[in-house]
């Protein structure tokens, strides 16, 4: 993979992985397309600007490690991960099929490359904390990704992981709240408000800042400040929209886990050309 | 056939001191040892590898969930985790991330929960985990483990730490009655025969294991000779053992500090089931219990000595 900082570079990325997560997902017939075209911005900017790994030494012990908390989110994973050069781009389109490496949720068994299982929601950033505190025994420079939706952080292990990283000064570990306002029943203030979200996190001891998720620039300058935080842990409010880039997908809670038609990946896809 | 030993079953350390002690060993012995624990150090024992090992433990406070789940990172990243709380809590608040994020992906992760069973005694069913050997056996790729004293525990600890997978480890409260010398050796997944009879196997786990010799003794001066199995493995089973034990001996009594249908006593019944079918009474848990000292416990809730006697007699009557 050749890694770039580059906003266009990494823009052009972005168009590539969320055709993979269109066309995947429409030939799956299931999953997730909105979470997953919401978070493309976040996962490219880590996997291509900031995030030290590299995909020919997948377990280098001083790599970052990245978990999609949000594993329902698997599509933009899998595109990221394949565009990488991690897993196979000619099988994507084997999504969510039996025997596919491309599992429904992310599945470490099928790919070892992947740092975690995830699925069940409200664990990933406990999970995170493992990681960064044997990162901080070993002296590895190694930090932590962790991708986290909104809905999901209505879990009460979130605030728990939460009260830990703050309160044991874990600064390796970074969040980023996709926070596309839908989840599967409809919108999040319908369901159970999250707001003021900024605060909660701000109040539980965490660096926080608002961004705008789709911003390539205003991610990587955040991931910078995340970074160059010491003392306490980051977390990223990233204000995006439920399936970002396709115009009949944006914002509208159907398509959080309802895949696109045959007839819908083409007017998808023409867009995204 | 093993000779005929007479055991004192003085009482020796808790199980679950047992653990402690050993983990600070394990500490010394190798620098990827770390350890959680919720809030319950000084009951769980772990408060001497805390003391030793400052910067090895991870104190969660109150919060199971998110200790077995940073345990489960800490083991992905190469450390050997051991997570520890009272098994009514570990295993249960703990369970959804121990099914996803320990036993599917298959983490190294030990659990070790304390104060199994009734005998903790005052604290009342709350703090009493009767379902846990039962939860845990639910999990795909644990093993399971029930040590019943120390020397017993000792041995668990190390396998659990030198066993690349996870594994759940039951202790107890109370002081545990000594049954092996200090230099036993154990195998996993091979039960111990402690006594060695012919009319009937007395099968035991944890602090019924001694319930069951004595229970021995007295059916020995009834004329019944019955064998005593030590499962110190819960999972895996020692079916060889037990499908040994129905064929020579005809009939079988299970015995634990669980509930009765989820615990030793199906896993055996289904042993067998598969191997020699066989009369098989269970001396084990029906109901929540209550608050007491554990050894009136015992006796009001049926896991003592008298109790395994009386099913053995119904075993050996219902043989044919």
């Amino acid at each position: 993979m050749q890694k770039t900082s580059n906003p266009a570079d990494l823009a052009q990325i972005c168009r590539q992985v969320r055709r993979h997560i269109v066309t995947m997902t429409g030939a799956a017939k299931s999953g997730h397309p909105g979470g997953s075209l919401s978070a493309t911005e976040i996962v490219v900017t880590l996997f291509w600007d900031v995030m030290r790994h590299d995909p020919a030494n997948p377990k280098w012990p001083e790599r970052d490690r990245f978990i999609l908390s949000k594993g329902h989110a698997a599509p933009v994973l899998y595109a990221a991960m394949a565009e990488c050069g991690y897993t196979p781009v000619d099988t994507l389109n084997t999504l969510r099929k039996l025997g596919s490496i491309y599992q429904g949720h992310p599945d470490v068994r099928f790919i070892p490359s992947l740092e975690a299982s995830t699925g069940s929601l409200g664990e990933g950033i406990s999970l995170g904390l493992g990681m960064s505190l044997a990162a901080r025994l070993d002296k590895s420079p190694s930090r932590t990704y962790v991708v986290v939706g909104d809905g999901e952080i209505q879990e009460g292990q979130i605030w728990e992981a939460a009260m830990f990283s703050a309160y044991n000064k874990v600064d390796n570990i970074c969040v980023i709240v996709d926070y596309n306002r839908i989840q599967l029943d409809g919108f999040v203030k319908d369901i159970l408000d999250l707001e003021p979200l900024a605060d909660k996190w701000r109040s539980f001891g965490w660096h926080t800042i608002e961004v705008d998720g789709h911003d390539i620039r205003a991610l990587q300058k955040a991931f910078a400040e995340a970074a160059a935080t010491k003392g306490k842990p980051t977390c990223l409010v990233a204000h995006t929209i439920k399936g970002k880039g396709v115009s009949f997908m944006e914002n509208n809670p159907k398509y959080h886990g309802v895949a696109p038609s045959a007839e819908e990946v083409e007017l998808a896809l023409k867009e995204l050309a | 056939m093993p000779a005929k030993v007479k055991y004192e079953l003085k009482l020796g350390p808790a199980t679950r001191e047992s653990f402690g002690k050993t983990l600070v060993e394990l500490g010394r012995e190798n620098p990827n040892i770390v350890v959680g624990d919720a809030d319950l150090t000084k009951s769980t024992m772990t408060t001497y590898f805390g003391k030793e090992f400052p910067e090895r433990m991870f104190e969660c406070g109150i919060a199971e969930a998110n200790m077995v789940a940073i345990g489960a990172g800490f083991a992905t990243a190469g450390k050997i985790p051991f997570v520890s709380s009272f098994s009514a809590f570990v295993m249960t608040k703990g369970f959804e991330q121990l099914r996803c994020l320990v036993a599917y992906p298959n983490v190294n992760l030990k659990v070790v929960g304390t104060h199994s069973g009734i005998s903790i005694g005052e604290d009342g069913p709350s703090q009493m985990s009767m379902e846990d050997l039962a939860l845990a056996c639910a999990l795909p790729n644990f093993t399971v483990l029930c040590p019943a004293d120390d020397t017993a525990t000792r041995w668990a600890v190390r396998w659990a730490a030198g066993h690349q997978g996870p594994v759940f480890i039951r202790t107890g409260r109370p002081k545990a009655p000594v049954i092996y010398p200090a230099d036993a050796t154990f195998e996993l997944g091979k039960a111990v025969e402690l006594v060695p009879g012919t009319d009937v196997t007395l099968v035991a786990t944890g602090l019924l294991v001694a319930e069951a010799i004595k229970a021995s003794e007295t059916l020995e001066q009834e004329g019944i000779s019955a064998r005593v199995l030590d499962i110190h493995t819960i999972k895996p089973l020692d079916e060889d053992a037990l499908a040994r034990a129905a064929r020579e001996t005809g009939a079988l009594v299970v015995a634990e500090e669980h509930l009765v249908d989820s615990g030793l006593g199906v896993r055996v019944a289904q042993a067998l089931a598969k191997t020699v079918p066989a009369p098989v009474e269970f001396v084990g848990l029906t109901t929540f219990a209550e608050s007491g000292s554990p050894d009136q416990l015992l006796d009001k809730y049926g896991l003592r000595a008298p109790n395994l006697v009386e099913a053995a007699r119904r075993a050996v009557a219902r043989k044919s």
